[in-house]
């Protein structure tokens, strides 16, 4: 599935649903359809690994890989059990969401609102920006070190820079009326910001967290294949080194899973704190 | 009482040749209700703007009981053509905001802001969202905004711009109900020859290339409806057809002589 697509407006989709449900009793949902496709895949998997067809080593059956997962869970890998392993990616993530957001979302309305701090800030994020995180972690680790501050500091980079261009781009698509009706009630500089221009831009500053988590979850896992001694990617990448198929297959289904609940949470998040995005108001 | 006072106002967007509105000059108190009407380009919304403080004139000197205006300020509350309301609040957020600016304790500005949703007959609407009104509604709430901050002149842009025929008649006859009850000088600005007749106390025909005033007229078929005459009743006067016709033929004459210029 896209990471970035829209959720379908359900309203629209819904009549087309009902009409088509009485002549026809093939009528399929969307998410039965998602669903046939995930079992026919996992179903094939089995079917190929218990016929032998192709060697454990290459691809392990499903079982295996279950059992690994409890073996996992209970006796762990490299020291870690998987829940170690998780743990530590997720702090890592959450540490540089956290430090982001906190830092993205004032440059991101300064750089929308104020022409100086446009003029400092956007060529500065433009130009790190397309630059691939991997390719600055060496300059990185030379400067800080190979400890958890490196890579907290790469993921953060990397989040960093969607979170403030979508801010700023929220920031300046501000409706002027908006902005008008708010001074001539009175508002000083500080309670526009407060009261118009960072609700207005919410909308646009989630899209943003909603990128920048996706960046910095397939930042994370690269890092940590290249440069650490705990988290998934590290479980992944030692894993293959020894030819254990059964933890790779498992590492990175998880990393699926992990990238997969990061952007329901947030899809969940953006519906109930912006409620009158895509509202026709 | 509020008194507002233009004196010989110019104004010149920067890097623009010509001005916009020039050697404009008016009064304003309580008891009136001033409409600009003029066609596209004739400076109306720029002339409320300057009212509003949203933007500077070139020359010439506007004063709010004798202070300048230098800025906007909930003195002078402001109704949109585009509601302007904030989605992200409830419709009683949304009229309690110029309160909740000023610092106003959340149960004192929430009374304050039902009595004005009572005024503009929306009581029962404050757990609404703004996305749930009608245009009309929206309106009323754009209003109730605007009292609630208790302003000491409205100034209104194209208020009922926006709305189908029906509802605009509705919104007119709200407006001169909560104009009677406020005692608050309102300027107002329209492209609607009928709604300024009937509305307003004082009419100014504004002229384009620069915008100025070409006529001042002193009427009362809003006084009227407000004394108890159904407003079909005045609209349907040979009086107001008269008037309407005078100022459409004033209007139109303009434009047939732009238009006779450029051919």
């Amino acid at each position: 599935m896209s990471l970035y697509q829209s959720p379908e407006p359900a309203l629209t989709r819904a009549p087309a649903n009902t009409a088509r449900h009485q002549p026809s009793s093939f009528y399929l949902s969307t998410r039965t359809i998602s669903a046939l496709t995930l079992a026919v895949l996992l179903g094939g998997w089995w079917v190929i690994t218990a016929l032998e067809w192709v060697e454990p080593l290459f691809l392990p059956p499903p079982a295996a890989v279950l059992e690994k997962a409890w073996l996992l869970m209970t006796k762990g890998y490299m020291d870690s059990t998987l829940w170690q392993h998780l743990g530590a990616s997720l702090q890592r993530i959450g540490l540089a969401l956290f430090f982001a957001v906190l830092t993205a979302i004032p440059i991101g309305i300064a750089i929308g609102h104020n022409r100086i701090a446009r003029g400092i800030f956007d060529p500065l994020i433009e130009f790190y920006r397309p630059v691939p995180p991997l390719a600055y972690l060496p300059l990185i680790v030379i400067w800080c070190g190979i400890g958890e501050f490196s890579k907290v500091l790469l993921i953060y980079l990397a989040i960093f820079a969607p979170i403030a261009i979508a801010t700023a781009t929220g920031v300046r698509t501000v409706d002027s009326a908006k902005l008008r009706a708010a001074q001539s009630l009175g508002a000083t500089r500080w309670q526009l910001i407060r009261y118009v221009i960072l609700p207005s831009a919410l909308p646009d500053i989630l899209t943003g967290v909603r990128i920048g988590l996706g960046v910095g979850w397939s930042t994370l896992v690269a890092a940590e294949l290249i440069a650490a001694t705990s988290g998934l990617g590290f479980m992944v990448q030692s894993a293959a080194q020894f030819l254990v198929t059964d933890v790779v297959v498992l590492g990175i289904l998880v990393i699926a899973l992990i990238a997969f609940a990061l952007e329901m949470g947030l899809r969940a998040l953006q519906r109930k704190l912006v409620p009158w995005h895509g509202q026709n108001h | 009482m509020a008194l507002l006072q233009l004196e010989r106002i110019s104004a010149q967007y920067p890097g623009a040749a010509s001005p916009v509105l020039s050697d404009i000059s008016l009064t304003l108190g309580p008891q009136q209700l001033l409409v600009a009407l003029g066609p596209s380009g004739s400076g109306k919304t720029s002339l409320l703007n300057l009212i509003a403080g949203f933007v500077a004139p070139s020359a010439g000197r506007i004063t709010l009981d004798g202070v300048p205006v230098s800025g906007p300020s909930a003195e002078r509350g402001v109704v949109f053509q585009d509601d302007a309301l904030l989605p992200w609040q409830d419709v009683l957020a949304n009229v309690a905001f110029g309160l909740e600016l000023a610092g106003i304790a959340r149960e004192k500005r929430e009374a304050k802001a039902r009595d004005m949703l009572a005024l503009v007959d929306l009581a029962g609407f404050e757990k609404r969202r703004i996305w749930e009104l009608s245009g009309g509604q929206k309106q009323r709430v754009g209003l109730a905004r605007a009292l609630a901050a208790d302003p000491r002149m409205l100034l209104m842009d194209e208020p009922f711009g926006a709305l189908d025929a029906f509802t605009r008649e509705q919104m007119q006859e709200l407006l001169l109900q909560v104009w009677q009850r406020s005692a608050k000088p309102v300027f107002l600005i329209t492209h609607d020859i009928e709604e300024a007749v009937f509305l307003s106390t004082d009419l100014i025909l504004l002229a384009p290339n620069p915008g100025h005033i070409v006529e001042h007229l002193k009427l009362d078929f809003g006084q009227r409806y407000s004394a108890g005459e159904s407003a079909r009743a005045i609209k349907s006067d040979p009086r107001f057809i008269e008037t309407r016709e005078h100022v459409l033929a004033r209007v139109f004459s303009r434009r047939q002589s732009v238009r006779e210029q450029r051919a």
